[in-house]
């Protein structure tokens, strides 16, 4: 078991999971509410690291980030470090990669809750943001959990981005899939074995909580 | 086991004196929703706003509510501006003191009777709201269920404790959208009954939008007929029924339901 790379991992997918959420919470709950123009490309480009190959999307994020780019200049001058290949460039590119995972439960979730009921607590006198807290999150709570569990696992198990974005710096950017791959081609077989038991279970995991929950919140609404 | 019944004033003992003036709307706009809506009610006056789905009722409601804003019209009650397209007021529907019934209620599935009923106390201290909240659940007769939730309550259930949420604010405007559509005929008969009691004791103009041309003549005083967004008729019942004003309003009356 490559232990800083699983903590490596852990970290990246904590910090990306802390920063998804209320944005998540943020564009789920705006898509959800609000008709503007345009919206169905802002979907688009949400749902868009979905299916593009994460080695497409690794590979603009490395454009855009990289010591050449204006981000990749700006960040230099203002830290005196490279954007790529260090923790804050993984975690930029995993908040992109994850947006879909994040977003998408929230709004389902938001859209679950419907109009009539946040107006029915404005009419009463509820602000927005009272109606947010009382009504809207305590019924939108199982999407707001599916959000946090999908994007913290997808991350810990994120490869094709990490590898472009960071190469596989050891304690840096070397991420536990990274390290499942390392160690296959070194013909440690074992080692490879445990790690990929490791997501294997986590992942697992993660989708039955998801079910469970997404089951009991059908039950307690009726 | 009604709202007001064989109580007169019995939910009203418990509400605020709301402010006095009537409510006057007039609602003009031609698109995306069409709308060209005047008419005005009194307090103590219940005003049936009927036609078929998809006439702009709810729209209607909404305008008044400040859940839908037109390109024009005003709305007022008593002294109080709500709406000005011209000068640009707009007030809030937490500004408006309206009590609204929802169509399907819209109660907030993860709290009690009771929970639901506070929401609209929320500008009053705890311990108040509490008290408050249990009487008006006794005046509907749901002293004794008030902490069961919504999916618990039977259909004329939920539907008197979405009055009773709706009254909780003392409002100046009552709105009722459709609020005997989805109970059954039976209990239909004796919430309308209630009604009919509730606003001999409620000095407050009250909007009631329905499909059902029978219940506009049993409960109300005066009656709009809406089409494509536009009113094209308003009188008393009667008056609506025995002389149509057009063919259009003899043909909308001989389509709804129950007409």
């Amino acid at each position: 078991m490559d232990w800083p790379a699983l903590v490596l991992s852990l970290k990246l997918a904590g910090a990306t999971t802390l920063v998804l959420l209320p944005v998540g919470i943020i564009l789920g709950r705006v898509l959800a509410f609000h008709d503007f123009r345009g919206k169905r490309w802002l979907e688009a480009a949400i749902t868009l690291p979905l299916v593009l190959p994460p080695t497409v999307l690794g590979y603009y994020l490395l454009i855009a980030m990289g010591v050449a780019s204006p981000v990749g200049q700006a960040w230099q001058a203002l830290t005196g470090d490279t954007l790529v290949f260090s923790f804050s460039g993984l975690l930029i590119a995993s908040v992109v990669f994850n947006l879909p995972f994040a977003i998408q439960p929230l709004q389902r979730a938001f859209e679950g809750v419907g109009q009539d009921l946040r107006h029915a607590a404005w009419v009463g006198g509820l602000s927005t943001f009272a109606t947010f807290r009382k009504v809207e999150l305590p019924l939108a709570w199982p999407g707001l959990l599916s959000a946090g569990v999908l994007t913290f696992t997808h991350t810990l198990g994120e490869f094709g981005v990490v590898l472009m974005v960071g190469g596989a710096i050891p304690g840096e950017t070397r991420t536990i899939a990274v390290s499942i791959y390392d160690r296959v081609q070194a013909f440690d077989t074992a080692a490879a074995g445990i790690m990929s038991a490791f997501l294997l279970f986590s992942a697992f995991i993660a989708i039955a909580v998801v079910y469970g929950v997404g089951a009991r919140a059908v039950r307690l609404r009726g | 086991m009604g709202w007001a019944r064989g109580r007169c004033g019995s939910v009203v003992e418990v509400l605020e004196a709301p402010a006095p003036g009537g409510l006057q709307v007039r609602l003009h706009q031609a698109g995306p929703i069409r709308l060209a809506a005047e008419f005005s009610c009194a307090p103590g006056e219940l005003h049936a706003l009927v036609g078929p789905s998809g006439a702009g009722k709810t729209t209607v409601l909404k305008a008044i509510a400040g859940l839908y804003r037109p390109r024009g019209g005003v709305v007022t009650c008593g002294s109080v501006v709500w709406f000005d397209a011209e000068s640009g007021t707009w007030l809030s529907p937490q500004d408006r003191r309206v009590g609204m019934v929802f169509q399907s209620y819209a109660l907030f599935p993860h709290m009690s009777a009771q929970g639901n009923v506070e929401t609209s106390l929320a500008a009053r201290p705890g311990p108040e709201r509490a008290e408050r909240a249990l009487a008006l659940l006794a005046q509907v007769g749901l002293g004794d269920k008030a902490h069961r939730r919504p999916a618990d309550l039977s259909g004329g259930e939920q539907q008197r404790v979405a009055v009773a949420r709706a009254l909780a604010r003392s409002p100046d405007v009552l709105l009722l959208d459709e609020p005997f559509a989805a109970v059954d005929r039976r209990t239909r008969r004796r919430l309308q009954q209630d009604l009919a009691d509730l606003r001999t004791s409620l000095n407050i103009p009250i909007l009631l939008v329905t499909h059902d041309l029978d219940e506009a003549r049993v409960l109300a005083d005066q009656m709009s007929v809406l089409h494509q967004g536009q009113i094209l008729q308003t009188g008393t019942p009667e008056a609506v029924m025995s002389r149509p004003a057009s063919d259009l309003v003899a043909e909308i009356l001989d389509l709804s339901p129950g007409g």
